[in-house]
């Protein structure tokens, strides 16, 4: 009976996790724009991660690009500066997002816009110092980075993979597990999820140093692929947007639903092209409008609608 | 000590300049509990449609405060009707108009760059007077004392309408307790989008002169300059207008000062001040239980 229960319960994160993981090892042979598929993968990784904090705690990052920007950076500064293998380089730039995450803990205290304003000032602040020329002799200033030394496009396509699968699963599990239930019962009414026992400021952490971790991952595996980045690059605030207009699409608080976001936005962004990017951002605009008005669960919850369970 | 002196006085004049396009931000949030997160691309608007009036009729740039009172009316009444009281009925208020108003950000931005070209734009210097003022012996371009002498008069009238009009105190109650208002007869929807359009109108009139203060105006400006104005709404208190001549005056002397000593770090100011703020007093330099206005 209980093993039924947990196989019922694990079942579709597990065929979900096969399906993608499968088809995004097979396209490249059948599709040769490699680049195009590991960008796709990085934003699923990116509004997977938001939507671990947005979605599942309710707190919405607007500098999320800077644990992205953290990560590319660390990993980086490690491949310069060390001899370690890049995959270890690579966690060292998860390890430096989770620091600055650490250091921003404070800004859970806030609530809501307040919280998502100040996380954007946050990463507006690491930008600048970054990019300072008086700092050119560590972090390259506006000149940026070059890691040439460990170019290995296929390596860095196989390892993003991984993250993206890494993050579906986290999603996964806060979505099934008793800590998932413990982070559903905080959104709906805090209050009344400590009095019966869930340390609503210890997991609220958690879940905020997991999101950073997933978002320095991703920094860190396309600073690599990219080998050659400015700061704009990894800190521009476009970033954050279309993660966060990417998990909205597909619906928050699913684990399909970012990853569908980001695939079907993704493809058609490359779609109509970025000739003229004030067109593309006039339809960003309109979108998010849109799903706020009529849709605020995403388009997965039109599914849910039609009596399928969105999982 | 000359240099200090320039950071002091020219600092005050920016600050003072820095509360009237934060103070439409602040008024909204006030009485509507909502974030315009696309102040930023109305004070932008402000500026593109003063330098059309330049370029296109040869217009003096002044002209452009009453164009931005019209504009904010034609686009703040639609706007308003067609997206507040929907959203106000909705689970989770805050944070979504928090998106929705990031995606009317987008939508603005994207739309300018289309009628105007993403290039900057200056308007031309002599036009609000070719002189200089001098205080302190330190001398700052007309532009600069008509546009502070703008932004305290707008201030003022703000400050006047709350404190001696009907509509003021009406609009006062509805910030104090939104339910109890509407109890008391008052017609808190009319009231709140009157509210929204003083808001992108006074964020329309600061636009005007930001080509002169900060150099030049480009539709890309919008998300600094919310963020800019965000922190100083939240160092003088959300839903506090003399809080934001505070937040102003911090935010302008802050810039000027590490601008004159240490010019590389200046545009760290707003966010650093912002993010200490939030961190040390949440409500602000004034905190909630001080109501002004």
């Amino acid at each position: 009976m209980r093993e039924t229960a947990a196989v019922r319960r694990w079942m579709p994160g597990g065929v979900f996790l096969l399906v993608v993981g499968v088809c995004f090892m097979l396209l490249p042979k059948v599709y040769g724009n490699t680049s195009l598929l590991f960008s796709m993968m990085t934003f699923v990784v990116l509004a997977q991660g938001l939507n671990l904090l947005y979605g599942f705690t309710g707190y919405l990052p607007f500098g999320y690009v800077g644990f992205f920007g953290a990560g590319a950076y660390g990993t980086s500064l490690l491949v310069l500066h060390t001899h370690l293998p890049v995959l270890v380089c690579v966690a060292g730039g998860a390890l430096a997002a989770v620091l600055m995450a650490v250091v921003l803990g404070p800004l859970l205290r806030l609530s809501g816009a307040y919280f998502s304003i100040a996380n954007l000032a946050a990463s507006q602040i690491l930008f600048y110092v970054v990019s300072n020329p008086h700092l050119s002799k560590i972090t390259g200033g506006p000149y940026g980075l070059s890691v040439q030394k460990a170019y290995d496009p296929h390596g860095s396509y196989l390892t993003m993979v991984a993250v993206m699968l890494l993050s579906i699963a986290l999603a996964t599990y806060f979505r099934s597990s008793r800590f998932g239930m413990a982070l559903h019962a905080m959104r709906q009414d805090p209050v009344s999820a400590s009095m019966a026992g869930v340390h609503v400021v210890r997991e609220r952490l958690i879940v905020w140093l997991t999101s950073a971790a997933v978002a320095g991952l991703a920094g860190g595996v396309y600073a690599w692929n990219l080998s050659v980045f400015y700061p704009d690059a990894v800190f521009t605030l476009q970033i954050s947007v279309f993660a966060i207009v990417f998990a909205l699409f597909g619906g928050v608080g699913t684990v399909i639903g970012p990853v569908v976001g980001a695939i079907v936005l993704y493809t058609f962004y490359n779609g109509i092209g970025i000739s003229a990017p004030q067109y593309f951002e006039l339809f960003y605009g309109v979108l998010i409008v849109l799903l706020v008005l009529f849709l605020p669960n995403g388009i997965t919850s039109v599914l849910s609608r039609w009596g399928l369970r969105v999982f | 000590m000359s240099l200090f002196e320039y950071a002091l006085i020219g600092g005050i004049l920016y600050g003072i300049f820095f509360s009237l396009i934060a103070v439409g931000l602040n008024l909204v949030f006030g009485v509507m509990r909502m974030i315009n997160l696309a102040h930023g691309q109305f004070v932008v608007l402000g500026g593109l449609g003063a330098s059309v009036l330049v370029d296109r009729l040869h217009l003096n740039p002044l002209f452009g405060i009453p164009l931005a009172i019209v504009g904010a009316i034609v686009i703040g009444y639609p706007l308003y009707y067609a997206v507040v009281p929907r959203l106000q009925k909705s689970r989770d208020p805050e944070m979504l108009s928090f998106i929705l108003f990031f995606g009317v950000a987008q939508i603005i931005e994207a739309l300018s760059v289309m009628a105007f070209g993403p290039d900057q734009r200056s308007l031309p210097g002599e036009a609000l007077g070719s002189g200089s003022i001098a205080v302190l012996g330190q001398s700052f371009p007309d532009s600069w004392w008509v546009a502070a002498l703008v932004s305290v008069l707008a201030i003022v009238g703000l400050y006047l309408y709350f404190a001696r009009t009907k509509l003021g105190y009406a609009t006062r109650a509805i910030m104090a307790d939104r339910d109890e208002a509407r109890a008391t007869g008052i017609n808190v929807n009319s009231l709140s989008a009157l509210a929204f359009v003083i808001g992108l109108a006074l964020a329309g009139i600061a636009g005007v002169f930001v080509p002169y203060l900060l150099g030049s105006v480009s539709p890309s400006d919008g998300n600094s300059l919310t963020t800019t104005s965000f922190a100083i709404v939240i160092i003088g208190s959300l839903g506090n207008a003399l809080g934001t001549v505070v937040g102003g005056l911090v935010f302008g002397l802050g810039t000027m000062l590490m601008q004159t000593y240490f010019s590389s770090w200046s545009n760290l100011v707003p966010y650093a001040l912002l993010v200490l703020i939030v961190l040390i007093r949440p409500s602000g330099l004034l905190g909630k239980a001080v109501r002004h206005a």
